[in-house]
């Protein structure tokens, strides 16, 4: 079978294509990229794993404190750590495959310059590190969500609807915003170094700029909603919301519109990113 | 098999397109007004700033035959093995590779400090194209191969140098592709590890994989490959067996040799502050200078050098070293071996070397020259010359020896106890 294969090499190779068979072909190396991102992140630290979830835990009691109980935003009814811990997971995936992809030329190019396997594997397994990344946060957040429960008054208004079948959905559409946006702006920052470092400044105007995140869609005016629509982010962490907590606002033009861009986006970016990882090793 | 057909490929030299995004912003505009660009000065003009690594190179190689690619540095070698390995695209021509191909271009590629040996195995075989149930299974071989034993649970930023590079190259020996392209890695380890190397090398050869070989290291082409090409300034200038290749090679190296006088030659390292600028083979008793020296002949070996430091170098180590035709590195003379060091005045002067009984066989040799100041290099020049020996009568009895191959002559006796 293997010897059957050709390889051709030739200069401005068609970049209309997604390696379907390389990446299954690489499949291991997916694996043990990913493994090797969740074990180095915090070898040789205290806490270890436990970060994970201590990270979104740091900000959330942050935002509690001072948006909470001092700025005294409103959180759609929910307890306020519940409501800032759940869009803090939310938005810490996506921003994290968001600025782990868009650096992937500048911060692998050592180990591209060196040896050949489809470039895709990065952004893919980074995004999937971050998924599991998931676990510690989702039971940390069970953890509160059970105190709320059960020891609260509050605890009659949470309620897990069916709607939490669709978290899957959501997170996969998470999943392609950040790798699609990080992709397109990979291109940038294979040349523009510069980029890298306003990367983390742009996602955290971004949080700020998205109803849903830091404030709930609910304050939102009706008539300005549909420009908040633009903001896939903010259809689907409401909707996530929603579905864990019960209460969210679900604006589903804004969701269809966030599923469809979600393809268009990580489509474009993988092409985009194909033409790009031909030529950028003898400019970045 | 590998085809190679009319491959080029053109980098842009100094600063590749723009550093910013204002400066790329200014360049469109200006494109758009049809003004001269902003940033633009004579050497932009096209041909000064862009260099062809490699320009209209052909090959053919086939099922099972192992390619030595040799040339000096910056021929074209390494891009072309990059090419080849799909790390970059040619600007022209193509090629065609039938069968899994693995590139080792450099060891350890994609090792992470903080995971331990048995994981970058994984990590680094999953790199190279191995899937994990091959490297299960060849497991043992591979700890075995690397010598590496009980510390194959602790992370690798422990590991010694030699440790680290002997784990990384048993990963990548024990791939199983049918193309394989190696560039220079066998120069890495101790001497019994590089033993260990150069035969797994040949066991791969042998097992009829095709393998293309980059490598300065002569004596290893020669003995692991069937045929060599020859790259230089990235055009294939020779195409042949090993031995021709290399001896064209040797050929074009003494050519340059001869062409360029020492004082101006710029492949060297260090010459700023000390700087040789010949040598002259003399007779001993004579002080004649010689166009060819015989073996056994009393010859010195008048150095001199330009010394451009403001102040008289003290404690100037200097050495004289021959290598045979091929590059092998034969003897050394070096004044610290002697207890000798000198003091150097600024401005020209001349160092002899005396070497009694000159102990070489018939043949060309060249020769290095070293000058350095407590470790640390003044002026080196490898090849910086070379010396045609005439076979001659160098143990005095009337008897003029014939080795098979260049050699040194050492003094001896035989008896019966």
């Amino acid at each position: 079978m293997n010897s059957e294969r050709e390889i051709i090499i030739a200069p401005n190779r068609r970049w209309a294509y997604i390696p379907w068979r390389e990446l299954w072909e690489y499949r291991d190396l997916l694996k043990v990229m990913v493994q090797r991102d969740f074990t180095t992140k915090y070898k040789q630290t205290v806490l270890g794993r436990m970060w994970f979830a201590l990270a979104p835990l740091m900000t959330t009691i942050v935002f509690t404190i001072f948006l909470g109980k001092i700025a005294k935003i409103p959180t759609d009814g929910l307890p306020p750590l519940l409501f800032y811990f759940c869009n803090n997971v939310v938005w810490g995936y996506f921003s994290n495959c968001l600025v782990a992809t868009s650096s992937t030329f500048v911060s692998h190019v050592d180990l591209f310059g060196k040896v050949y396997f489809p470039r895709l594997i990065v952004p893919l397994s980074k995004a999937v590190a971050r998924l599991v990344a998931f676990i510690p946060q989702a039971l940390l957040f069970a953890a509160f969500w059970i105190y709320y429960n059960f020891f609260t008054p509050v605890g009659e208004r949470l309620t897990i609807s069916p709607a939490v079948m669709t978290l899957p959905l959501l997170v996969v559409l998470m999943a392609a915003w950040g790798v699609g946006v990080g992709l397109w702006i990979s291109v940038f920052t294979a040349k523009y170094r510069d980029i890298v470092f306003i990367m983390g400044f742009l996602t955290q105007l971004w949080m700020f700029a998205t109803p849903g995140i830091v404030y709930p869609l609910s304050m939102v005016p009706q008539r300005w909603r549909w420009v908040v629509g633009v903001n896939p982010m903010s259809a689907i962490a409401e909707a996530f919301r929603y579905a864990l907590l019960g209460a969210g606002t679900v604006e589903w033009r804004a969701l269809i519109f966030a599923g469809v861009g979600a393809v268009f986006v990580l489509l474009s970016g993988v092409l985009l990113f194909n033409r790009t990882e031909r030529s950028f090793i003898d400019t970045v | 098999m590998i085809s190679v057909q009319g491959l080029s490929k053109r980098y842009r030299l100094g600063q590749i397109g723009a550093a910013t995004l204002r400066e790329t912003v200014e360049h469109w505009l200006a494109g758009r007004r049809r003004a001269p660009h902003p940033t633009a000065h004579a050497a932009s003009a096209p041909g000064r700033n862009e260099i062809w690594a490699l320009r209209d190179v052909s090959f053919e190689v086939q099922q099972g035959e192992v390619l030595g690619i040799i040339g000096r540095n910056g021929a074209g070698k390494s891009t072309l093995l990059k090419i080849l390995s799909r790390i970059t695209e040619p600007t022209a021509g193509r090629a065609i590779l039938r069968g899994r191909v693995a590139s080792l271009l450099e060891v350890g590629t994609g090792f992470h400090p903080d995971l331990t040996g048995r994981e970058n195995m994984y990590l680094n075989g999953a790199i190279l194209g191995m899937k994990k149930a091959e490297i299960d299974r060849k497991f043992d071989e591979i700890v075995e191969f690397a010598e590496i034993g009980r510390f194959i649970d602790t992370p690798v930023k422990r590991y010694s140098s030699g440790m680290y590079v002997r784990l990384a190259f048993a990963v990548a020996a024990h791939l199983e592709p049918e193309i394989m392209l190696v560039d220079e890695v066998l120069a890495v380890g101790d001497l019994a590890f590089q033993r260990k190397c150069i035969g797994k090398m040949e066991t791969v050869a042998k097992g009829g994989r095709t393998v293309l070989f980059v490598s300065h290291n002569m004596a290893a082409i020669k003995g692991l490959c069937s045929r060599a090409i020859l790259l230089e300034g990235g055009r294939l200038v020779h195409d042949g067996t090993a031995a021709e290749t290399v001896a064209a090679y040797v050929a074009s190296v003494q050519k340059l040799t001869a062409e360029q006088p020492l004082a101006t030659r710029t492949d060297r390292e260090g010459g700023e502050i000390l700087r040789f600028t010949g040598v002259v083979f003399r007779d001993a008793k004579s002080r004649a200078p010689l166009n060819i020296l015989v073996s056994g002949q009393d010859v010195v070996a008048d150095v001199t050098y330009d010394c451009r430091s403001a102040v008289p170098l003290n404690n100037v180590v200097v050495a004289i070293a021959l290598n045979a035709a091929d590059g092998a590195f034969l003897s050394a003379c070096r004044s610290d071996a002697i207890g000798k060091e000198f003091r150097l005045a600024p401005g020209t002067g001349c160092l002899r070397c005396r070497i009694p009984r000159f102990p070489f066989s018939q043949g060309r040799f060249s020769y290095n020259l070293i000058a350095y100041q407590q470790g640390v290099i003044l002026d080196w020049i490898k090849e910086a010359g070379f010396v045609d020996v005439a076979a001659g009568d160098f143990y005095g009895t009337g008897k003029i020896p014939a080795p098979a191959s260049q050699c040194v002559f050492i003094d001896f006796d035989w008896e019966m106890l």
